[in-house]
């Protein structure tokens, strides 16, 4: 990427204080994302893939800083946003929204789904008038797909794939310039999926917003995304290129997760020989020494255990945090 | 082909209907799903001729609430030649407008107290919920230290302080019905606080102010309307335990509670002037509770 970054995170963390049991109860840091880092170029989309309570959720909220983050550094245009007051902070999220997992739960049940839409709008531009807030609103609905009319409804009366729509909606209405996605399309049926989809990356075209595409579908992250970036246990397994890393994942969990998808072919699918994972994730509690991957690496040798593997590059835009990926 | 017409005049149908949806707001739409509610609407019609006979009508009686009739100071009953449309008690002053009177005392101590326990209650509830840490522990703690202040012990020495004034009892009904408010607000307010809705108007730009006012007082509302159609009942009793404690209204001075503790006393030899303000008394509670259900059901639009 040869544009100025729009976004460059630098060893990002965030933990949270679990109170352990106990006589004397002590915190315990829960290391939701433990040192992630990664540039966001204008205009591009980062798929961000991994297990259930990896961090990938964390990790967006602490970018948009939702979340507090507890080290590291977010910088928007080179500007560290960890360290703005509210003020600042928020004339800077102007410029970056979020959509949620579930649709229904994002959305103010006591709202209509043009003051849902509008709402936005009313922070940053009181200065609007009601009628201009109206046509702007009825235009957005329009390019996600809505149909105008429906400004009146309330969030209940509306299908998952509309209700995302309207989320949708409200994060691009002030023409921000990077959405965080978060699982947007996990809580719709498959039918739905692939119109939210072509839905972000049609307004991707439009409006050339940057995207943080979180999911635990591969298949969706493979369709959408430019970049991809495995976690796991909070830390970057791998870092690279969409066609790079789906040819040729270097990291044993990235091969792991590519084999866990099923090919739309019975054939090829009974031939193929999987590496399944076994086990769970290990607690981030007590997250393994060294490679936090290890406990349930088929490539694991003593070195996992004692050294944390630095990022390497495997090739052009391929970067990979494992001792063995040569093997 | 004869679908194509079909078709064709739909889309201009609905692109002719289009540009005529206006934007509706909550409180519009609560308002016409209010009146299509026939037990509310019907509660909210007696509810202001109560109210209205009860400010306007002691002036256009032709006795006053503590005017004594001394050629008939038994209890008289309806005499519509000397004015006792409703008749006398044992004292020989006018039941209907010591009703009318005892009812603008019980109307505005009901609805004044609510609403200073209302705005106190749901403002801290809010705040305590929202905010949460040690603004919470600090505004709940304050209110567990008030919960355990007497009632009488509170008003007695607020009478010592300041007089007796009307105004007190509006002070000190408020003062005490507030806490229940403050913590069934926060607790709801709790609940909401974890929404991703909420975290979406954060990541909007909302302020705190602007996510309380815009998110969460609109979705506590149906919980407080409930409890607010609670309060004023109680509130109307409270106020006539004080009056009968002799810390509230003074005889000749009357209201709906002293009304009915007096008719309760001479039940066997004069029922009407117990049920009299009795029924005023359920009417008017009556109606609060169903149009308070009706407003928890207009505001909730799931339920249109």
């Amino acid at each position: 990427m040869s544009a100025l970054p729009l976004l460059q995170v630098r060893d990002l963390k965030v933990h949270f204080p679990v109170r352990g049991g106990g006589l004397f109860p002590t915190t315990i840091p829960l290391k939701a994302v433990d040192g992630v880092s990664f540039d966001l170029a204008p205009g591009e989309t980062l798929g961000i893939v991994g297990e259930s309570g990896c961090g990938k959720s964390t990790l967006g909220r602490a970018v948009l800083q939702l979340l507090p983050a507890t080290a590291g550094a977010v910088a928007w245009f080179g500007e560290d946003l960890t360290k703005l007051d509210k003020h600042a902070l928020k004339a800077r999220r102007r410029d970056m929204q979020i959509v949620f997992q579930d649709p229904l739960a994002s959305l103010d049940p006591r709202m209509t789904a043009g003051d849902i839409i509008a709402e936005p709008l009313r922070n940053y531009h009181p200065e609007f008038s009601s009628a201009d807030r109206k046509a702007r609103v009825a235009k957005m609905m329009e390019q996600v797909g809505l149909h105008p009319a429906m400004i009146n409804r309330y969030p209940h009366e509306f299908s998952g794939g509309q209700c995302q729509r309207i989320g949708i909606a409200r994060a691009m209405i002030l023409g921000p310039k990077l959405v965080v996605c978060d699982e947007p399309v996990s809580a719709l049926d498959v039918s739905i999926r692939a119109q939210v989809v072509n839905l972000l990356m049609d307004l991707q075209r439009a409006t050339g917003v940057a995207m943080l595409f979180i999911s635990h579908d591969l298949a969706v992250v493979r369709h959408i995304s430019h970049r991809v970036m495995v976690l796991y246990l909070g830390r970057v397994m791998e870092l690279a290129d969409r066609d790079s890393l789906y040819r040729a994942p270097r990291h044993p969990y990235t091969q792991s997760l590519m084999s866990a998808v099923p090919i739309p072919d019975p054939a090829k699918e009974r031939a193929r020989t999987r590496a399944l994972l076994t086990g769970d994730l290990p607690s981030p509690l007590y997250p393994p020494s060294g490679c936090v991957f290890r406990t349930r690496c088929p490539k694991a040798t003593e070195i996992c255990s004692d050294v944390v593997p630095p990022r390497e590059s495997a090739g052009p835009q391929h970067e990979v945090a494992c001792h063995h990926w040569r093997d | 082909m004869t679908l194509t017409p079909i078709l064709a005049q739909t889309d201009a149908l609905e692109a002719a209907l289009a540009p005529t949806v206006a934007g509706r707001s909550l409180w519009q739409d609560a308002w016409r799903r209010l009146r299509a509610n026939r037990a509310a609407v019907a509660s909210l019609i007696i509810l202001c001729v109560i109210a209205f006979a009860s400010f306007i009508g002691p002036y256009l009686l032709p006795w006053t609430y503590d005017q004594i009739d001394w050629d008939h100071i038994e209890a008289l009953p309806p005499d519509f030649a000397l004015g006792h449309y409703l008749g006398t008690d044992s004292l020989g002053r006018d039941l209907l407008a010591r009703t009318l009177y005892g009812g603008r005392v019980s109307l505005s101590v009901g609805i004044l107290a609510t609403f200073v326990a209302l705005a106190i209650g749901v403002s801290v509830g809010a705040i305590a919920g929202f905010i949460g840490g040690k603004t919470d522990q600090l505004l709940m703690r304050f209110v567990d230290l008030l919960y355990a202040v007497p009632l009488t012990f509170f008003v007695i020495i607020l009478m010592v302080v300041f007089g007796r004034n009307f105004v007190l009892i509006f002070l000190a009904i408020g003062a005490v019905e507030w806490l229940t408010m403050a913590r069934i607000v926060r607790g709801q307010t709790l609940t909401l606080r974890r929404k991703e809705f909420i975290e979406a108007a954060r990541a909007s730009g909302g302020s705190t102010t602007a996510i309380i006012l815009r998110h969460i007082l609109p979705n506590v509302l149906g919980v407080v309307i409930v409890y607010v159609t609670l309060t004023i009942p109680q509130v109307i009793l409270l106020e006539s335990f004080l009056s009968f404690l002799g810390l509230g209204v003074q005889d000749p001075r009357t209201s709906w509670g002293m009304l009915i503790n007096d008719g309760a006393a001479e039940l066997e030899i004069n029922p009407r002037t117990l049920i009299v303000p009795a029924i005023f008394m359920t009417a008017t509670l009556f109606c609060f509770n169903f149009l308070g259900d009706g407003l928890r059901d207009a505001l909730d639009p799931k339920d249109r």
